[in-house]
């Protein structure tokens, strides 16, 4: 599994997949997939359901270990036997559909956790950073409130800020909104564009083609494990050349 | 989750929260069952306080409430670490330690525990405390019912143990390894404080479950309040009163227990709420 994998000329790269694999069992999840993620890029992803994104980006920090094939993070190869995981994983937020916030801790100690632990930092310092984040993504007053009384959006926002109070190199978001009501996901595609608009890495899988076309750089179609076809957004939604991409889009914006 | 082998008497999930000082919203919600029992305490009150004949078992089997007491105290205390130890056994990838901890559990779970109480002191407590290099005589009877308990308990514990950290969506150990937290992070920051709340009720009904199953312990000649009250029974022939009183004491002791850990847990489900 990749062990005599050459590293790719040191480039603009953060994240390089490169022939990924993915087996459940006898299921094909991932079908030789390879994709090249560029510094500062936004990089989107799309298809039906089981087409196996979030498999795909569950990959680039190893929640999922490919079956075959490689993973670069900002030159760490990331699925080689040596490599640290922990020290991968510090650099790569992620977001996931269900928050996945700590429910016995406060939001700003949500925040906090990882820093102290992973970061090493002092409690005033994470402190401070904890509500530097909750203040870049609107809620500085809900640090002291538990999850379960923070609403799906206020919730997905501190998950934001706590991969954010890492200081990560790219973030990694598997359907952000599509745990939330209507009336909320605008505050969290917010947070996202802003994050997009400083020149944050991002690996987002979604449906929401609106934020696709705003802040893409890529557009990446998914089916059936592959990659169909991809590029800058405003191309694939006029003139897509894969029938299957035209199908797909007719299909969720038509409505 | 928990042990479907034995039943407590008194289900601490069961019970009403106890409302005694007012603001009983309706009749229905009122604990009558309270009063019920606080009538069995004031009438055999009344008998010990009135009759010799109920005063003399109360002063014999009242000299074994602490023995009842810190056997419960000891036992539960270790009890809970191995429990612990071997729950996380249970889950472990590593296959000697989830073996060694799957044979423990299986082992204790196939055996009556009064057999038990017998194998561990005379069987399990010498050859070890010789291996330790103790003298095994050395060793109490009182110690060994106190590690016959603590050995029992623990396999029980364990299952309840790993149903918490099971009950734990996975979604919460993503989210901290994607953190970079280690995995002993993971499962000291994240996921235990999560399983000790879910598993709270039940490791309260066993401690009451144990706490009347220090009267099995009186097999090995451990004077606690059973023992007592069997030796003063068989020697003045007070059976009926011996055994009334030595009922309220377990009662008294198991409901105290209960509304304590009732109050516990409201004070937890509170705190957990912000």
């Amino acid at each position: 599994m990749g062990s005599k994998a050459p590293l790719p000329a040191p480039g603009p790269e953060m994240v390089i997949l490169e022939d990924l694999y993915k087996y459940f069992g006898k299921v094909k999840a991932v079908d030789g997939v390879s994709l090249r993620v560029k510094t500062g890029q936004v990089v989107v992803v799309v298809g039906p359901s089981g087409s196996g994104k979030s498999t795909v980006l569950r990959c680039i920090n190893l929640l999922e270990t490919p079956s075959a094939g490689n993973v670069w993070v900002d030159g760490m190869h990331v699925n080689a036997k040596t490599t640290d995981l922990n020290m991968v994983r510090k650099e790569v937020g992620m977001v996931f559909q269900s928050f996945n916030l700590f429910p016995h801790l406060t939001a700003l100690k949500n925040v906090m956790l990882a820093q102290r632990l992973v970061r090493g930092r002092s409690k005033t310092e994470a402190k401070e950073i904890a509500f530097a984040q909750l203040m870049r993504v609107g809620i500085p007053e809900k640090a002291d409130v538990y999850p379960r009384h923070l609403s799906g959006g206020q919730q997905q926002r501190v998950a934001i800020a706590r991969s954010l109070a890492m200081n990560p190199r790219v973030m990694l978001f598997d359907e952000p909104t599509s745990a939330l009501d209507p009336e909320v996901i605008t505050e969290v595609l917010d947070v996202m564009l802003k994050l997009a608009s400083e020149g944050m890495t991002m690996v987002v899988v979604t449906h929401e083609m609106g934020f696709a076309r705003r802040a893409g750089n890529q557009l990446v179609m998914m089916d059936e494990g592959r990659i169909v076809e991809q590029g800058p957004p405003s191309e694939l939604f006029d003139n897509a050349k894969e029938e299957r991409t035209r199908a797909f889009f007719a299909k969720i914006l038509s409505h | 989750m928990g042990t479907p082998m034995r039943s407590s008497l008194i289900d601490p999930a069961a019970i009403p929260p106890p409302d005694l000082g007012g603001k009983v919203r309706n009749w229905r919600d009122f604990p009558y069952w309270l009063l019920g029992m606080a009538a069995i305490f004031g009438w055999i009150g009344y008998l010990i306080y009135t009759q010799s004949r109920y005063e003399r078992p109360y002063e014999v089997i009242r000299e074994g409430l602490s023995t009842t007491i810190y056997a419960t105290a000891y036992a539960f205390a270790f009890a809970l670490i191995l429990g612990l130890i071997a729950a996380l056994g249970r889950i472990s990838r590593n296959v000697v330690a989830r073996n060694i901890a799957t044979f423990y559990i299986e082992f204790i779970r196939g055996v009556p525990m009064l057999v038990l109480i017998f194998t561990i002191a005379y069987a399990v407590v010498p050859p070890a405390a010789d291996l330790l290099g103790f003298d095994n005589s050395s060793v109490t009877f009182f110690w060994r019912a106190v590690i016959a308990l603590a050995l029992i308990y623990g396999a029980y514990l364990a299952e309840v143990f790993r149903a918490g950290i099971e009950s734990v969506p996975r979604g919460q150990v993503e989210a901290g390894r994607s953190l970079g937290m280690s995995h002993f992070q993971t499962l000291t920051r994240i996921t235990i404080p999560q399983a000790i709340r879910t598993v709270t009720p039940a490791v309260g009904n066993d401690l009451i479950a144990m706490l009347k199953d220090t009267s099995l312990i009186s097999v090995l000649g451990v004077r606690e309040m059973t023992r007592r009250g069997n030796s003063y029974a068989a020697q003045s022939f007070e059976y009926r009163p011996t055994y009334v009183v030595l009922t309220m004491f377990y009662l008294a002791l198991t409901l105290a227990l209960s509304l304590l850990l009732s109050w516990y847990r409201r004070r937890l489900g509170v705190e957990s709420r912000g």
